[in-house]
């Protein structure tokens, strides 16, 4: 792994040496461009959740009684006299897409971030033992980890939430059973990455040094060794909070994630399909929403990777 | 060699891994039991007597162990059937969608890629690594719905729906068979269940050739005078794709949960939709037999990499 490196962007990595100069600076212009408008587009999402309350026209929950016939109302710019002041008309049982758009970022986001704090503490935590340790430790874990990268998380997830489903209610699918479940099944790549750092780092000379004044391994590996690890984690991190978001929508879709009326991006899809001919919009927003969010931390994900680690792949 | 015994305790470690969450989670198999006002507490002690349920778990899991060693993975309760042949009856159809999606996601992926790192930073370049970028980011199940909506709500006039009506009757119905029908209901599935893989390996093919590209054995190729031809496919292409059947390889979980999503959405009668329907029946056994068919195939298909790996490159050397 590299030496600890300053965040610069000056770090960029130069593919190749061809044509150097010119082609790298735009290269590297384009991407940091990508990578700021990621924040900007991601920044918005954080802003709408955060003000979803003052934000929202309607009560996110809330039926309109008012207008609503049964069937969803369309978007005010298809069709401005039969909208009734919903902008981007309602759902199947009349409560108003935008409002539970902006209530729905605060769940999906959150998500995101938690479960994947979640997961960078059960991974840099095995890894770093494992790293640290190194031997018989080293083995078991990384088999561990092996054993959990074979099985296909996406069918464990549902059914482990289809378990707690079942064992009470469904009300049960909390926002942290969620949280929970997602982060325990997904450590493995930030383990594997913090375990390779460690390798490497323990063999350091500051390493050797903290040991020689008397640390013990704690310490060590807390204070002395993790903050050396943090590019890739940082890296690996951001673009997991994508692929977790992505992974809730999937659950929730299905039923299996965050449950109504709570709004979510993906249950806000669960009926779509059903309403598919008769309501567009019901489906075309919350998707953009979930698309837009995960694209834009992609995008800053891999600028991260750019400026902060120019060694990773 | 080696590595095939090597992938043996891996699957059992999965196979204990997955019993423990499945079969000692509060309400196991006979969760459907202990709702049922008809059902005494000794009718489920009896119960649990009969299936072996009140004897230490390690007992438990060894005896399930050697059931499934000779292929009994139980009997599930929501098909009435046997696990295994409510499996291996989805399984072709499942395979056909699969199949389909990664042969295109390999074939477009690796063309797009390959034509991305030929015509660097050109505005083909820029088009092919914005669209994979979208592709990564996109939730397989909306992609379904907009290309349903597409496709068969609006307009695009492509026939949309159901392979057969009943998903129960299976593939193996008496419905005659009609290539040009079963290929026109393909198309939407496997053109959505592709997508993520078309984005996967176009940035790994891409950024791969690009560092073959640039090594000193190209350069040598190009100062002997070949053509560039002869230097991207004969030199170039074999060594960037190693890394690239990893990823194929590495990409079948991402391929077994998009199909999951796909089969739902397109009533496609196939593995994934079985499982959605065990799981919303709490149809332990068939859920087990899913995970752990699921779970064999990843292994089998990362050994298959290495072997592939090695054979490709043969500095890899597996002892």
């Amino acid at each position: 792994m590299a030496a600890p490196t300053l965040p610069l962007p000056g770090n960029t990595v130069i593919e190749e040496d061809l044509h150097l100069s010119k082609v790298t600076f735009w290269s590297r212009l384009r991407r940091h461009k990508l990578a700021i408008a990621g924040l900007i587009v991601l920044s918005l999402m954080v802003l709408g959740a955060v003000f979803a309350q003052q934000l929202s026209p309607f009560d996110p929950n809330a039926i309109d009684n008012v207008h609503w016939q049964g069937t969803p109302l369309p978007p005010c710019f298809q069709a401005a006299s039969q909208c009734g002041g919903h902008q981007l008309g309602t759902d199947e049982v009349g409560r108003d897409l935008l409002s539970r758009l902006f209530f729905g970022a605060r769940i999906s986001l959150a998500v995101g971030l938690f479960a994947v704090l979640m997961e960078i503490l059960i991974g840099s935590t095995l890894g770093a033992i494992a790293g640290y340790y190194g031997g018989w430790i080293d083995y078991t874990l990384m088999r561990l980890t092996d054993v959990f990268l074979s099985i296909p998380i996406l069918p464990l997830l549902l059914v482990l939430t289809a378990i707690v489903a079942a064992s009470s209610t469904k009300a049960a699918l909390s926002f942290g059973v969620i949280v929970i479940i997602i982060g325990a099944l997904s450590w493995m790549p930030v383990a594997r990455l913090v375990r390779a750092a460690f390798l490497s780092l323990r063999e350091r000379e500051f390493a050797e040094a903290a040991r020689a004044v008397g640390n013990n391994d704690g310490r060590i590996i807390f204070r002395h060794l993790l903050p050396n690890a943090v590019a890739p984690i940082v890296v690996q991190g951001t673009l997991d909070v994508a692929n977790v978001i992505i992974l809730e929508s999937g659950l929730s879709f299905l039923g299996l994630g965050i449950q109504p009326p709570t709004a979510s991006w993906g249950n806000m899809l669960a009926n779509a399909q059903s309403n598919l001919s008769i309501a567009w919009w019901a489906a075309v927003f919350p998707g953009l929403c979930i698309l837009l969010t995960a694209l834009a931390i992609n995008y800053i994900g891999d600028g991260l990777r750019d400026a902060l680690d120019p060694n990773m792949v | 060699m080696r590595r095939t015994l090597q992938s043996i305790p891996l699957l059992l470690a999965i196979s204990v891994i997955l019993y423990g969450i499945l079969y000692n989670m509060p309400g196991g198999p006979l969760a459907p039991y202990l709702q049922n006002p008809h059902i005494t507490p000794a009718d489920i002690a009896r119960l649990k007597h009969n299936l072996g349920m009140d004897q230490p778990v390690p007992i438990q899991y060894l005896k399930w162990l050697g059931h499934v060693l000779i292929g009994d993975f139980g009997y599930s309760t929501s098909n009435s059937e046997p696990v295994f042949q409510a499996l291996i009856e989805r399984f072709p159809a499942t395979l056909e969608l699969m199949g389909a999606s990664l042969t295109i996601a390999i074939l477009v992926g690796i063309a797009t890629g390959i034509a991305s790192a030929v015509y660097r930073y050109s505005v083909l370049d820029y088009a092919v690594t914005t669209l994979a970028f979208f592709g990564q980011a996109m939730p397989v199940f909306w992609f379904a719905l907009m290309m349903q909506l597409a496709f068969a709500v609006h307009g695009i006039p492509l026939p949309f729906g159901y392979l057969i009506q009943l998903p129960s009757a299976g593939l193996s119905s008496s419905d005659t068979f009609d290539l040009g029908d079963r290929l026109v209901h393909l198309i939407l599935p496997a053109a959505v269940l592709s997508i993520l893989g078309i984005a996967t390996f176009s940035r790994f093919m891409r950024s791969s050739l690009l560092e073959v590209l640039g090594t000193d054995y190209m350069r040598t190729a190009a100062a002997k005078g070949l053509s560039f031809k002869v230097i991207l496919f004969k030199h170039g292409f074999k060594n960037a794709l190693i890394p690239v059947v990893t990823v194929i390889a590495l990409s079948l979980p991402g391929l077994i949960a998009g199909a999951i999503f796909t089969e739902t959405i397109f009533a496609w009668p196939g593995m994934g939709r079985l499982f959605i329907n065990a799981l919303n029946q709490s149809d332990l056994a068939l859920l087990m037999g899913y995970l752990l068919m699921v779970a064999f195939l990843v292994v089998f298909s990362n050994l298959l990499a290495d072997v592939v790996y090695a054979w490709l490159d043969p500095r890899v050397k597996y002892d």
